[in-house]
Order: C-alpha cells, then structure tokens, then sequence
C-alpha cells in the first residue's frame, strides 16, 4: 500500500475517538439539564463546572483529531 | 479545494538574525504584540475616569476584572489573590489572541502548538516551583493519595505522576486543537459557500454564520477553560487536595 493512501485511512481511523468526545459532551450537558430540571434555582451555580466539564470532555476528543492531523500533514 | 491549512502559516515580516538564532518579527509575533498593546490600552482608557458610578467602557472593565477575580478568589482561595495579576494576565492575553483570530484576514497566534505549548509549560513548571516553594520536600506527598492500602501505594504513585506529567500536554493540546480545528472548519466551510457559487451558496451561508458565533464562544470558552484549569492546578500546589 502507498504512503498517501496508508497516510488517509489513518487518518479517517484516527477520527474515529471523537464518537467519545460526542458522547462525553451529550452526557455533561444531559446531566445538567435533567438536575436543571429538577432544582432549577440551583442551575446558575453550576453554570461554571458545565462549561468547565464541556471543554475537558471535548479535548478528549480532540486529542484524537490531533493525532489524526499528524497523521496527514507531518508524514 | 484551496487548502485549508494555508492560513496558519507563519510569514516573516521583519527579517532579524541575534546570535545565529531565526528572530524574525513575524505574522504571529505582530499578532501578540496588537493583542498586549490592545489589552493594556483598553484597560488604561476605560479606567481612565475612575467613576464610582461606571460608564459602559469602565463597566466592561470592571465585569473582566470581578470576572475573573471571581474565579480566582473560587478556585484558589483568598490566599490565592495575590496570584490575581498573573492569572488576569493570562486570561486576557489568550481571549485577546484567540478573538483576534476571528478577525477575517488575520492569523490565530494560539493555533499553533508552541506558542500555547510554551505558555503551558511556563504555567507547569510555575506551578510546581511554587508547591516545593511552599510544602518543601512535602510537595512530593500531593502523588500519595490518602486512604489507600499499603499494596496499591507503588502502582498508584506512578499513575499519579504521569497524570501531573500530561497536565501541560493537556492543556496546551486542548487550546492548540480547538484552535486550528475550529478555523480549518471554518476555512473549509468558506471554501463550500465560494464553490457553491451565487444561487446554491446561500443555505451553507447560514451555517457559516451560525459556526462563526459558535467559534466566538469557543474562543471565549477555551480561554477561560485556560485560566480555570491554571486556577485549579495552583490550589493543588498551594493546598495540596
């Protein structure tokens, strides 16, 4: 097999852990709104922890982007 | 398709040379300096007339201030404020470089993995200076969790090493890839609308402008995301857990 084609099905394989980042993501923001729900004066003082939560889970997955960028344009 | 990574290149503008090391002036080195230079005169000239009833620019001052002075005083503790100025520092340097990249035509300095690689790692080894500053020796104590049994303490001290060795790693990668994912996404999307052409370009038009405002608050989100975490990790040298 070729390099460039070896070099875009990494790539694409690579993407693969931002399935993760999705549900890592849904999750934060579903648990936020079903206790928002429930006790909706507390929600504003939580505000802070759902962003800070949001932006860890979504660089988890954007590890794997990286990896998958490394993959086409450095080798 | 134009080629998306394009735009992060770096161009020298002024070429330097100090002692045989490359020390251009380059696109990304003018970029921080209008951030700095921006930060420092908004914040001269909103406080400018120090009203005890502030006007809108002071007001938006004081909000940036109490903001993230808020966040310290949260995270770190009030014996914490007198790392204020480096964390206010810190966070309107890299809100300012991010939401300068929004700007069209102009380069994102904080896409590039060094530059927020070397913040991080600034950050990290700060951070740790100032917990053997404090504890001594005893700083070593933070990697040997309380509670756990003796059989567990070899395996589970490392595990905690190598997880306080990948907080630079993470967070410069977390910065770094927000950055040149979300304007590579941007590019692409650009590059849809032109191809499109007049009649077909308008509906992918609306997304754009739609993942434009969804980019504005990412990069508002990542610096704050930034500072928090800074926050969080300087607690844990100056209170361990």
């Amino acid at each position: 097999m070729e390099a460039e084609a070896a070099k875009l099905i990494g790539a694409g394989l690579a993407s693969i852990a931002l399935i993760g980042a999705g549900v890592g993501i849904g999750n934060i923001f579903g648990s936020y709104l079903q206790a928002a729900i429930r006790n909706p004066s507390a929600a504003p003082g939580q505000f802070a922890n759902l962003l800070l939560g949001f932006a860890l889970a979504e660089a988890t997955g954007l590890f794997g982007l990286v990896v998958a960028l490394i993959i086409l344009f450095v080798f | 398709m134009p080629d998306p990574m394009h735009q992060f290149e770096i161009k020298r503008l002024v070429p330097l040379e100090i002692f045989g090391f490359d020390a251009s002036f380059t696109n990304s080195a003018l970029f921080m300096s209008i951030a700095a230079v921006l930060i420092t005169l908004f914040m001269v000239f909103a406080m400018r007339k120090g009203a005890l009833v502030p006007g809108r620019l002071q007001s938006v001052a004081e909000l940036s201030y109490e903001f993230v002075a808020n966040m310290v005083r949260d995270n770190v503790g009030t014996s914490g404020m007198k790392y204020f100025p480096f964390i206010f520092t810190l966070f309107m340097f890299v809100l300012a470089l991010n939401m300068l990249g929004m700007v069209p035509y102009s380069f994102t300095v904080t896409s590039h993995i060094i530059v927020t690689f070397a913040l991080a790692a600034f950050i990290f080894v700060g951070v740790t200076l100032i917990g053997f500053w404090k504890h001594g020796i005893g700083f070593l104590k933070f990697f040997v969790p309380s509670g756990v049994p003796f059989l567990m303490l070899p395996l589970l001290v490392v595990i905690e090493v190598i997880s306080y060795l990948t907080r630079p790693v993470s967070l410069s990668v977390r910065l770094f890839a927000n950055m040149m994912a979300g304007h590579t996404m941007l590019k692409v999307f650009g590059s849809f609308v032109a191809a499109l052409g007049l009649l077909g370009g308008w509906a992918v038009l609306g997304l754009m402008v739609a993942f434009t405002g969804l980019e504005l608050l990412v990069a508002f989100l990542q610096a704050y995301v930034f500072a928090i975490l800074t926050c969080i990790y300087l607690n844990d040298a100056l209170h361990m857990h």
